[in-house]
């Protein structure tokens, strides 16, 4: 199969409508994607014909729908390249997979524990910490980034000591867009024992993930962000990991037994999914997952690294306009986040919005970035597959238009 | 395209940061964050017999943000709590699009903010130094 972009952009019925009289032009997939028809009828196609709770009852749209479930379990699976299905457990996201596992990591840390995580991060693989350390007095350090956004990898080994028993760090930032060298948290962690949980959210829209090949012990990301529903994500860890988490949420569907005296918990991804799970959300994921995993990843990725050049080349032409984040598309996802001197990304986006442009402003959830880029916000464009170069130009003209009413 | 909330009348408020910098002597002070778009202003009061005597913010925000906060820089002194009440109140109710007139001279900049109302996303940004200067006199006042 060759990819093809206007095919792809055809299979999205949101790009179809008009917004304040222009063609949508969506360039924030960092924040949400779009679902493709065949994600949208199938979504519709469960809550019609297969609606049913899962792991209980035994008739027939119960057993069917328990093996839609399960069966997104297994997509979600071989998306991450893991050979175990019961390794992926099902949240609302990616934010109460890292609750989950900060939670589930307070019965084994110790207060003089050290956990580190990265001044990239998103506020959901921060404060989870933050709150763990307040409850444990783990101790919680901060590796710095770099001026162009990349985490400053130099610092590892002066944090990464034998009191490091987990490294929480992202795939990739939601705001400079610049990949992790994972190799090299691994390698640290390995040479102090310590775990490596992995932020998803955002590169798992880019292609399937060979969880195998990373080596990490944990990951986690949202169905929202990879052309799946909202109310979905997968929490992934090691078997063998799993199984040392305290539990989080007790209810139905986490235990085998429940007595006045003491319980016994279901083994396994089941404990960690009490009560009825968000299930249209975890099959529909399932599709998603199966959808994208239809795609020429080689070609995808040429194509997305050719936008990425493009826009950054073009970005330069803006006025006042400053990139953050690194300048080469092999060090970053095509997620640019821009500074425009002298106007506040706010009324950048307004004013795009206004001719059908979708771009996030703000600080995008990442605070303490913001502060060490001494920046209160920035303007966010992010771009998937179905961009194209259309989008490119309505983006620097919109922002070439903006800039001349602004200033 | 839709440019009217950008119009001169806001751009010049915005550009004449009335009121900006902060008091060293202050009776209080206020910092308040509007969460959708990171907009942060810090606000300081002096305060005498129930009335401003002194204010100065700053602003890291928004055009709008910074108009709004320059139309409090430019107008406040010598109003009360309640006064500020009653101009705060009548601001948003222009913003959610009731029919608001009689403007006090003073305020009379705030009805640049009218063509705002059709866009929801942006009245916390107008209402965002509104809000500081409430709290912030609710510091003062707390039986206000």
């Amino acid at each position: 199969m060759l990819f093809d972009n206007t095919d792809i952009r055809s299979q999205f019925p949101l790009l179809e409508r008009e917004i304040n009289g222009f063609p949508l032009c969506y360039l924030d997939n960092a924040s949400t994607t779009p679902m493709p028809r065949e994600v949208l009828t199938a979504m519709l196609e469960f809550e019609t014909c297969t609606r049913a709770n899962v792991s209980r009852a035994s008739h027939f749209l119960a057993a069917s729908a328990t093996d839609a479930y399960e069966g997104a379990r297994e997509s979600v699976s071989r998306y991450l390249n893991v050979n175990n299905a019961n390794e992926v457990i099902f949240t609302s996201g990616t934010t109460a997979a890292i609750n989950l596992l900060a939670h589930g990591l307070e019965q084994t840390l110790k207060a003089g524990d050290r956990v580190v995580i990265t001044l990239a991060e998103h506020h959901s693989n921060f404060v989870p910490w933050q709150l763990l350390r307040d409850r444990t007095g783990v101790e919680l350090k901060t590796l710095p980034v770099l001026a162009n956004g990349c985490i400053d990898m130099d610092e590892l080994d002066a944090l990464v000591t034998d009191r490091c028993k987990l490294l929480a760090v992202t795939h990739a930032s939601n705001v400079t867009g610049a990949i992790t060298e994972v190799d090299k948290v691994v390698t640290a962690a390995r040479k102090v024992g310590a775990e490596v949980f992995l932020d998803g959210a955002q590169a798992v829209a880019h292609g399937p993930v060979d969880l195998q090949e990373l080596g990490v012990d944990y990951y986690a990301f949202s169905g929202h962000k990879c052309f799946g529903p909202t109310g979905i994500g997968v929490f992934w860890g090691r078997q063998k990991l799993l199984e040392k988490l305290s539990l989080f949420m007790g209810g139905g569907g986490m235990v085998e037994q429940v007595t006045l005296v003491e319980n016994r918990y279901a083994p396994g991804k089941s404990r960690y999914e009490a009560g009825t799970p968000p299930i249209a959300q975890a099959v529909t994921l399932g599709v998603a997952l199966e959808w994208m995993m239809t795609l020429p990843w080689d070609e995808v990725k040429t194509y997305e690294k050719r936008l990425t050049q493009r826009l950054l080349d073009q970005l330069k032409t803006v006025p006042g306009l400053r990139i953050i984040g690194p300048h080469s598309s092999e060090e970053r996802l095509p997620l640019f986040s821009f500074d425009i001197d002298g106007i506040h990304p706010h009324d950048i986006c307004h004013l795009l919005d206004q001719q059908g442009i979708a771009l996030r402003g703000g600080h995008h959830c990442a605070q303490p970035l913001m502060d060490a880029l001494d920046l209160m916000a920035t303007s966010r464009a992010s771009l998937t597959m179905f961009n194209n170069e259309n989008d490119l130009d309505a983006l620097v003209s919109g922002l070439n238009r903006a800039i001349e009413i602004l200033l | 395209m839709s440019q009217d909330i950008y119009q001169q009348g806001i751009k010049d408020l915005a550009a004449a940061k009335q009121g900006a910098g902060m008091l060293d002597n202050a009776d209080v002070a206020v910092t308040l964050d509007n969460s959708l778009c990171g907009d942060r202003i810090s606000l300081t009061l002096k305060l005498k017999d129930g009335r401003i005597v002194a204010l100065g913010h700053n602003v890291r925000g928004c055009l709008l943000c910074h108009a709004s906060a320059s139309v409090i820089g430019s107008a406040a002194e010598d109003w009360s709590w309640k006064d500020l009440e009653a101009v705060h109140a009548k601001l948003t109710a222009m913003l959610k699009g009731q029919l608001v007139s009689d403007w006090p001279p003073q305020w009379q900049s705030l009805s640049l903010f009218k063509p705002v109302q059709a866009h929801k996303s942006r009245h916390s940004c107008v209402l965002l130094p509104f809000k500081a200067l409430i709290a912030a006199l609710n510091q003062l006042i707390p039986s206000s």
